[in-house]
Order: C-alpha cells, then structure tokens, then sequence
C-alpha cells in the first residue's frame, strides 16, 4: 500500500490555508468542474459510483443518503456539515480543517451545488473557535473570489455558507441534536421519522454530513467515482483519515489507503511506531470510545487467524464477540500498563456526563454504569456487580431515541467480554488492584 | 488560602454589552434568514461569555430581549452546554481534558498537579480571582495530550513542568492579547 493522499496531500506547502495558494495547486476545479460541465444528478452519481461512505461513524454510503433528500417544489434545502467532533479518540476533522480549510469549503460548494441547496452550514464544536475563525476567513477568500454568492463563476448557481459554533455537548454530533442546536436550542436528539432528509433543518429537507466525507467528494469529482472506488478495498473504498492516540509512539493524524494492515499500522515507520517506552500492546479500540474494545490477541488478527484489516468490513470481522467498528476512526491504543477497568469507568462517566437526559434509560443507565464501574475500580465492588453491568446495558441497548444510549453501553459489554479476569481480579483482590495493573490476559474469556 | 467566588453574583441589575459585541451580535442575527434569528443564539451566548467572563442571568435576559424571545429559552440552552460558566469564575479559566486517550497519557497527574500548584480543588477559583480548574469531556485532541483549554486557546504535550510555566505565562498577561 502506498502513501496516497488525497485529503492531506499538500497540506505542508507554505500558506496552503490561504485562496492563493490553494487554488494555484489545483483547488477549486471540482467546482468549475461540477457548475460547467455537470448537473447536480450527475455529481450525486459520481458520489454514489466512489462508494464513500459516511466519515463521521456510522459509515452509511454518502450518494444513498443524498439520493433520500426530498424536493419538493418551492422548499428550500440545506447542506450541514457536521464538525461536531467529539467522540474520544477522534481528532483528524480538526486537523483537516485546520490544515486544509479551504478543501472543507470547495467541498462544501460542490456538495451544495449536487444537492441543490442555497445555503449551507458548518456546524463545529464550541471548543474549536479558532477553527471557526479559520473557515470564516477561507468562506470571506471564497467570496472575493466568486466562488461563494450569487451566481458562482456565472453558473447561475448562487451559495451562501455559514460557520455556527456548539458550546460543549458530544450529542450534538448526532444529526437531529446537531440540528436542534443549529436552531438555537438545546442539543436533544428528534424522534426519527421524519428523517432530516425530509424535515431537517428549520422544517427543510436538510443533509447532513461530516467534515471528511464531504471533502472527499473533492477528489471523487475531479477524478470520477471510479477512480476512488478503485482506492482501497470491497466496499470500504478510498482513504481514510485515522487518528491515532494513547500509548504509542508517534500519536497523529494519519490519511490510509483503507485495507493496510492493523499491524502495519500500529507498528510501521510510517504510522504509529509501535507501543510507546517499549512495552507490549495490550488493548486497542480502533474507532472512537464507542466501538467495542479489542484484547491485543485480536488487534492484528481475526478469530479466524486472518491478517485485521483498516476497513469497515474487517474490524468488524466476527461480530461484537471477536470484532469491532472501524467507526470515527479514533484509534486509541492501550499498553501493558493500562487498568481496563479504570478506562471503562472514564468512558462510562464520559457517556454519562454527556447524556442528553431525554430519554430515561440512557439517563440513568449511564449514571449506574458510571457509579457501579467507579466501586469496582475503587476496590469496593462485588461480583453482582459486574452482572448488574451487564443487566443495565441490556436494558439501554436499542431503547433510546439516538444512538448515544448504545454507544454507551457497547464499550462495557465488550470490556466484560474480553476482559472478565480482570474485572473478577478487582473484586477478589481490591487492594492490590489499587497498586498494581492486572497485565496482559493470556487466555481468551470468549472461545475465538 | 481559601478559594472563593471572586465577584459578587447575587446582583439582578441588567447589565449591558459593550458597543464592539453589539455591533457582533447585530451582524450576526442578520446572517441569519428572516425569522430564523434564534439560530444565532448559541454564537451570542459566547460573545457575552467572552465579554463578561460568565454568563449571568441578567446577561441572558438582555440576550432574550435582543433575540426578542423568551427568556427561558435562553435559560434552557444556556445550562445546556458545557462551556457556558453559570457563576462567576477565574480571570483564566483551565479545563483539562480528562477522557480516556487524555487519561492514558496522564491528564489524572496533571490535573492533580494544577490543584496543588494553585492550591485549589477542581471547580474552585484561587483566592487572587486569577485562575479556576475545571476538568472537561474530550477536548478533540486526543493525539496530543495531556492538554488543556483556556480562553478558546489549546495547550498541548502538557508536563508538569510545562504547566508551571504556563500558569507564570497566563499571570503574566502573555495570552491577553489573543
């Protein structure tokens, strides 16, 4: 696999944040491209062709969900984008749109244009003002030079685009909370149906997309869907941006060709470097502190001995008993040192603090998770306990409005399933579970 | 040395906004489509913080009365999101990240750390009204942690050495311009 880059590409060229700069290397000709020679059916086609799916998460086909939005006569549409980021692990939009603004908004044009909206929004967290200011003086560049406002290039096309900031809630990231928020209101998620692509935004049919789905439309129309598909591997097509964190070398943001190897991933020169200060890999949760944890023997390899992946299709290879999610792509690595009961804890009172309280199983269930998790690492937990975990997740699971309850309750089911020793070894040796780590597990807790 | 609220917050007098917000505030509500200018809310909610420091409820009040909405619409999303400062606060104001990537690479130390240096529990203000510790939910910046945030501005690759310096930066006026 090479090192191709089609987000990140020349990003290290000095001032490539500003017009100049950027349209001298190529940018901006997806929008003379699409407002000259193409209708907005066919920049969706070429959407649909490329086989991008969501960058965001959930990984729904992008072409699909624009082909959903409703037109009718007189109403108009709306294009959001989604700059939520907020789900640990994940910080490659960030480093997307502070690198490279201007793709955001070239792909933000040509994306309207196909989606026949006339004003379109970013919404971004509240904790990123400077990247606010970033994109606001890309958008101003972008209206000096024609290529925002009325009548785009002569196209008859007109855009207006907006940056609105969040003030510190993750359920925004979800779409009808994004939704909500970009209204002025609190940030709870909208019982679905209606679906955004039929009321969204202020009551109008409304797409919403993360910030690097969007800039991959980009490439996927300067050079066709084709081409992209062609990238990476089945049905995860294109590249990928990875964030990289926790116990490694070389912590980052990384564009992939999807389909290299984890283990090229984690331990090659041109990643992750291997496991910081030497030590041995213990854990790893490859896509955002949602997605199920993997236990280090299923990290570079599936149940079934075959070589893991980057692609969506084989970190979930083997379901929630052996798999995982590819996800945000928020790779967080653990080493031998780290306690799995202490990190479930810290996401179980990340889900709890950030439940939006709408719904009451998530609302409770996250603050028990979070309460019985704590008295399990603090030494002062039962057996029972780690049953009632298991209870109170099931009774979240599948019962929420949003998917925030799940999200939740997914990271403490798989830590118990792979990490069960672990939690039994907190309970039968609570003093020395505060003063020493537990280590590597040898033995599966689940058949593989 | 005993952390206190540094100024008071029982007062109900309205206040007003400072003619350079204002003028934000108008340019904002009018980026907006006819009718749909509570959308501007969440953005004004930070120009006042900006301003004031916190978000009082005479500030929302008069941020009700500009957007012409109630004010318990104000109320509701300003308890809502996190990053709004309900009670007076510190000049400077530190949330350090401490979800798990953050915690990996030590965040728990650091913000340990920070209290002793300031002498202050997370969530108090030091008696000189100069700084207040605050913990927050992933900051996004996971791959360069341990960090913290202050006045919008990130600081990364924290060490406890760092952050001793970086306390002398903040007292000395270092980031005041920005």
């Amino acid at each position: 696999m090479g090192n191709r880059k089609l987000l990140l590409e020349n990003i290290h060229i000095e001032g490539f944040d500003t017009f100049d700069v950027y349209r001298k290397n190529g940018g901006y000709r997806s929008v003379e491209k699409a407002l000259k020679s193409m209708t907005p059916d066919e920049v969706v086609e070429e959407v649909k062709k490329s086989g991008l799916r969501g960058r965001g998460g959930a990984g729904f086909p992008t072409g699909m969900k624009w082909s959903f939005l409703a037109k009718p006569e007189g109403v108009p549409r709306h294009l959001v984008c989604n700059a939520d980021e907020s789900e640990p692990g994940t910080f490659k939009d960030r480093y997307l749109m502070e690198k490279n603004p201007h793709l955001l908004i070239e792909g933000m044009i040509t994306s309207s244009y196909a989606l026949g909206a006339n004003l379109s929004f970013i919404y971004i967290r509240g904790e990123f003002m400077y990247i606010l200011h970033i994109l606001e003086k890309a958008i101003a560049e972008a209206y000096a030079n024609g290529f925002l406002g009325k009548n785009i290039l002569g196209s008859g096309y007109d855009l207006d685009l907006q940056v609105a900031p969040g003030g510190g809630a993750y359920i925004c990231g979800e779409e009808t909370a994004l939704l909500e928020s970009l209204e002025g209101k609190r940030g709870n998620p909208r019982m679905k149906p209606p679906f955004p692509a039929v009321k969204g935004l202020w009551g109008c049919p409304t797409v919403v997309n993360n910030v690097e789905s969007i800039a991959a439309v980009v490439p996927i129309v300067n050079e066709g869907g084709d081409a992209y598909a062609q990238i990476g591997i089945g049905r995860s097509t294109g590249t990928k941006l990875i964030s990289a964190s926790g116990n490694i070398v070389r912590p980052g943001v990384y564009e992939i060709d999807m389909g290299m190897t984890v283990e090229e991933f984690i331990y090659g020169d041109d990643y992750c470097r291997g496991v910081a200060n030497g030590k041995k890999l213990k854990a790893c949760v490859p896509g955002g502190s949602s997605v199920p944890i993997l236990p280090h023997f299923l990290v570079t390899k599936t149940a079934t001995g075959e070589d893991r992946l980057m692609s969506y299709e084989s970190l979930a290879d083997g379901g929630f008993a052996t798999g995982s999610m590819l996800g945000s792509g928020g790779f967080i690595v653990f080493d031998e040192d780290q306690c799995i009961v202490r990190n479930t804890w810290n996401f179980a009172r990340f889900y709890s603090h950030e439940s939006c309280g709408q719904c009451s199983p998530c609302r409770e269930g996250t603050g028990w998770m979070e309460k019985v998790l704590h008295r399990l690492e603090t030494g002062h937990g039962n057996m029972r306990d780690i049953e009632l975990l298991e209870e109170i997740n099931k009774k979240i699971e599948g019962n929420t409005i949003c998917p925030l309850g799940d999200a939740a309750a997914w990271p403490v089911a798989a830590a118990i399933r792979h990490f069960r020793d672990e939690f039994e070894w907190h309970v039968n040796e609570p003093q020395q579970a505060q003063t020493k780590n537990y280590g590597l597990i040898t033995q599966p807790s689940v058949a593989v | 040395m005993k952390a206190h609220q540094p100024v008071s917050q029982a007062s109900n007098e309205p206040v007003e906004f400072s003619e350079a917000t204002m003028t934000k505030i108008k340019e904002l509500i009018s980026s907006y489509p006819e009718g749909k200018h509570k959308s501007a809310l969440i953005r004004i909610l930070h120009l006042v913080q900006s301003e004031k420091g916190w978000v009082s409820v005479p500030s929302m009040d008069k941020v009700a009365e500009i957007l012409n909405i109630q004010p318990i619409e104000v109320y509701e999303v300003a308890t809502f999101y996190t990053m709004f400062h309900l009670e007076p606060v510190g000049k400077y104001v530190f949330e350090v990240c401490r979800t798990g990537p953050c915690m990996l690479v030590g965040s728990d130390d650091l913000i340990d750390h920070i209290g002793k240096k300031l002498n202050i529990q997370v969530g108090e203000t030091t008696s000189d009204g100069m700084f207040t510790l605050k913990t927050a939910e992933c900051l996004g910046g996971c791959g360069y942690g341990p960090l913290l945030q202050c006045k919008y501005k990130f600081h990364e690759h924290l060490s406890k050495e760092r952050v001793d310096e970086l306390i002398e930066e903040y007292r000395s006026g270092k980031y005041d311009q920005n």
